[in-house]
């Protein structure tokens, strides 16, 4: 065990640091004046206290993050935290709309076309220079390329009566392989996002759902070979409107 | 009712905190993921500060236990290199002035436990009865750190003043 400071040079720390009360500081000014080893002590270690502030005193004055100023629940894993809400709003929420041939899913066990979609929304759309990978005046090469990957035929929907352009569109790999990811703005820079995976229940196909967290929104249906899901940050009705859209042209 | 913790509330010490994990771990990316986590454990644990009493030290006790958690993960550190405590150290001439680039690689050469206690009391200017508190050890054990890290400072920095051997080229 360390021995205790001896009282003397507790006085000397306490000093420096002026956390001595007025008598004990008096006395340790007159010691010091008497005592040059102590007093150069003392200056240096005001000096190595000084040089700290100064050397980090710039830290006080840089700007605090935005994010640091609210409670954390967006913090650490945004997209994670966005696509788990998603799931979780998910359950049962169904619109009665009903187009075609439709099936029952069972609502345990959501898709992982919705985390997916989700995702690739979360991760793509903020991009500026590299939101795709094949800009949408390519469409027919990326059509071309995006049906080879997949294994499916794809198609390429036009949204332009709604006031939505293709911006292009990548390749993903999801859970159960290749997905295709479609990017559409409107004039303002709104931006949805049109994912298809491969349905492994084939054949079967289901009615639109819905599931909206955090601003977000999420229609996703199964249509034959693929699974859907169109994904933005719009209110229910426009994004309902390019759904149904996307649907009549896919359709087969 | 006690409505704990808020962000305007918090706002107040992020500057504080801020320096003083950059103090702490002398790089500016560990430092700020020790102020998030800090703020994280703050905002999970806000119910239980209570309105009136001291925020300052209820943080910086979080972050000594965030901290110290953080050590714990981390390999072992590359040892410090010792100094053999000189019975009288040559002390820093008054009107040298201190290099600051030298006074960082000093406290580099520091344990944490000697850091930590140096940075509350110089740069928090906490009284050493609430530096105990915060690192949750006696008063005595505060002062002898304080004492070590001070000396070993100034040893450094003494080090530091000679001119270095010229190098042969």
């Amino acid at each position: 065990m360390n021995k205790p400071l001896s009282q003397e040079r507790q006085d000397l720390h306490a000093y420096v640091d002026d956390q001595l009360p007025p008598a004990a500081r008096a006395r340790v000014e007159t010691w010091l004046a008497a005592n040059p080893q102590p007093r150069r002590q003392a200056e240096d270690y005001a000096a190595i206290r000084d040089g700290l502030r100064a050397l980090y005193a710039p830290v006080m004055s840089e700007p605090v993050p935005e994010r640091w100023r609210q409670r954390p629940r967006e913090w650490r894993r945004p997209l994670m935290a966005l696509a788990a809400s998603v799931l979780l709003l998910l359950t049962g929420t169904w619109i009665g709309l009903r187009l075609g041939p439709v099936a029952d899913l069972p609502l345990a066990g959501v898709p992982h076309v919705v985390r997916e979609a989700a995702m690739a929304y979360a991760v793509y759309t903020p991009e500026v220079r590299h939101p795709v990978e094949v800009p949408g005046e390519q469409s027919e090469h990326l059509v071309a390329w995006l049906t080879k990957r997949m294994g499916v035929q794809m198609q390429a929907p036009t949204l332009e009566t709604l006031g939505y352009a293709l911006v292009g569109g990548r390749l993903l790999s999801g859970d159960d392989g290749p997905g295709a990811l479609l990017m559409y703005e409107d004039a303002e820079g709104r931006r949805v996002v049109l994912y298809a995976c491969r349905n492994e229940d084939a054949d079967r196909n289901t009615a639109f759902r819905f599931a909206q967290a955090e601003g977000v929104s999420v229609f996703y249906w199964l249509e034959g070979a693929l699974t859907y899901a169109l994904a933005g940050e719009v209110d229910r009705a426009a994004l309902q409107g390019l759904a149904e859209s996307v649907y009549r042209q896919i359709a087969i | 009712m006690n409505e704990g913790i808020t962000g305007e509330l918090l706002a107040t010490q992020i500057p504080r905190l801020r320096r003083y994990a950059r103090a702490l771990t002398r790089n500016v990316q560990a430092a700020d993921d020790l102020v998030q986590d800090c703020l994280e454990r703050a905002w999970r644990k806000g119910h239980l500060w209570e309105h009136g009493t001291d925020l300052r030290a209820w943080l910086f006790t979080l972050m000594h236990n965030v901290h110290i958690n953080a050590l714990k993960r981390r390999q072992p550190e590359t040892e410090p290199m010792v100094h053999s405590d000189y019975p009288d150290p040559r002390p820093i001439a008054p009107d040298a002035g201190l290099h600051l680039r030298d006074l960082e690689q000093g406290l580099a050469r520091l344990t944490p436990e000697q850091r930590e206690v140096l940075l509350l009391v110089c740069l928090e200017e906490m009284r050493y009865e609430q530096v105990a508190s915060v690192l949750g050890v006696p008063i005595g054990t505060v002062m002898s750190r304080l004492h070590r890290a001070r000396e070993r400072l100034r040893t450094w920095m003494a080090d530091e003043k000679t001119p270095p051997l010229r190098r042969v080229k």
